[in-house]
């Protein structure tokens, strides 16, 4: 329960994109036809899933203070606090993760990679991922807690960006002023989906 | 300083200022703007780790091996970060704490790695550390901007001082994600607006 309840909140409540503002940068960039935001979505989605517990387990047993008491003792291990690294080595995590997983997908899965392949080194850069992490610390969830909101925070992602691009698409076809165009109304219209997301607030299974 | 020197760091605050017109570094600009205060910090903040990255990386450009270049400019740009964070959380303990994640996450600032790949790898040292002076200067205007807009029509405060009186009725919304996105949306059309060059044929 407590699960589906994290996958409720990261997904709807608390939006990566529309009430963080996390992942902004591709999210409006990548946001011009469904179908790369599809893509996307789907990378984030991946990416998010695997690094977030990968990160979890990296932090709780390397970096934390007495996190390495499994190698030392618990007695030596408490003097030792590695939490100033937590930034470079989840990022080092992150880029080496897309590596192998962009890797992997090209020997095992080239449909997917056809689909995936061009936004998976994009990721690599992508706030959203480096943010689940970090949210994943301050917030102290375990491994299955954070391998779903990873996948909740993921499909969030998805959800926005594709309802964005979605909602562009047919945005050819109406007469915006001229210097509104592109940058200017995909913004306003971002407002407008984040004034619809705060509908979830409160939600709570 | 030479005209070209003075087109590096004078052309991002308008016509190539990097959130409104290139779309980089938006995460943060929308995140630490609620309020005047975290918006000037962060601003400090980017700027000191943009300055050294580009000044850095420049230093390096010849050495560094293109097939690693990113995770090369990754781990430059995360020790940086790293040096900020501890500075802020001994110095500025209660503003590091409202931009929680936010400082961490300058390193996947897209405005750092974009200048560190289309400028600071082609160019000599301290045309890079201009070309993030100018940059950062750009990103802090647009920030402070936003940021003030929000706390003085979202609480009627600015820098936590009441300036608007009893008669004002807070505004919630500009507190919340939506203020933020419209307020950038609105600058984008005021600039472009002022110069119609910028105008983006969709």
């Amino acid at each position: 329960m407590e699960l589906i309840n994290i996958f409720i909140q990261s997904a709807f409540i608390e939006n990566m994109a529309l009430a963080f503002f996390l992942g902004m940068c591709s999210f409006l960039a990548v946001s011009k036809k469904v179908e790369t935001a599809v893509g996307l979505g789907a990378a984030v989605v991946f990416v998010l899933g695997i690094t977030t517990p990968l990160n979890n387990l990296i932090y709780e047993n390397l970096l934390r203070e007495g996190g390495l008491s499994w190698l030392l003792g618990a007695e030596k291990a408490v003097e030792i606090n590695l939490e100033f690294l937590t930034v470079i080595a989840f990022i080092a995590t992150i880029a080496a993760t897309v590596q192998i997983v962009e890797m992997a997908i090209d020997k095992f899965s080239p449909a997917l990679y056809g689909a995936l392949g061009v936004f998976l080194p994009l990721i690599a850069v992508n706030c959203a991922i480096l943010g689940g992490s970090l949210f994943m610390v301050q917030r102290e969830y375990d491994v299955a807690e954070s391998t779903v909101y990873g996948l909740g925070a993921g499909f969030g992602f998805m959800l926005a960006i594709v309802a964005l691009a979605a909602i562009r698409e047919k945005m050819k076809y109406s007469n915006v002023p001229a210097s509104l165009r592109g940058l200017g109304i995909t913004f306003i219209t971002t407002g407008l989906m984040a004034m619809g997301f705060i509908i979830f607030g409160g939600i709570k299974l | 300083m030479n005209n070209e020197n003075k087109d590096v760091l004078l052309a991002p605050i308008h016509l190539k200022n990097p959130i409104t017109l290139y779309v980089l570094g938006i995460c943060s600009a929308l995140a630490v703007t609620s309020k005047l205060e975290p918006a000037f910090v962060m601003s400090g903040a980017l700027t000191f780790v943009l300055v050294s990255s580009n000044f850095i990386i420049s230093l390096l450009r010849n050495k560094i091996p293109g097939s690693i270049r990113v995770i090369t400019q990754l781990t430059i740009i995360a020790s940086l970060v790293i040096v900020t964070d501890q500075i802020l959380k001994a110095y500025l303990f209660d503003v590091s704490k409202q931009l929680s994640v936010f400082v961490g996450l300058i390193v996947t600032n897209c405005i750092v790695m974009g200048r560190a790949e289309a400028f600071a790898m082609g160019n000599p040292p301290v045309k890079s550390a201009l070309d993030g002076l100018g940059n950062s200067i750009g990103y802090a205007a647009i920030l402070i901007i936003v940021a003030f807009f929000r706390e003085l029509l979202g609480s009627g405060k600015l820098m936590d001082v009441q300036v608007l009186g009893d008669w004002y009725q807070p505004n919630g919304l500009m507190v919340m994600s939506p203020g933020a996105f419209f307020l950038i949306g609105l600058i984008i059309w005021a600039q472009r607006s002022f110069s119609q060059e910028l105008n983006e044929n969709e």
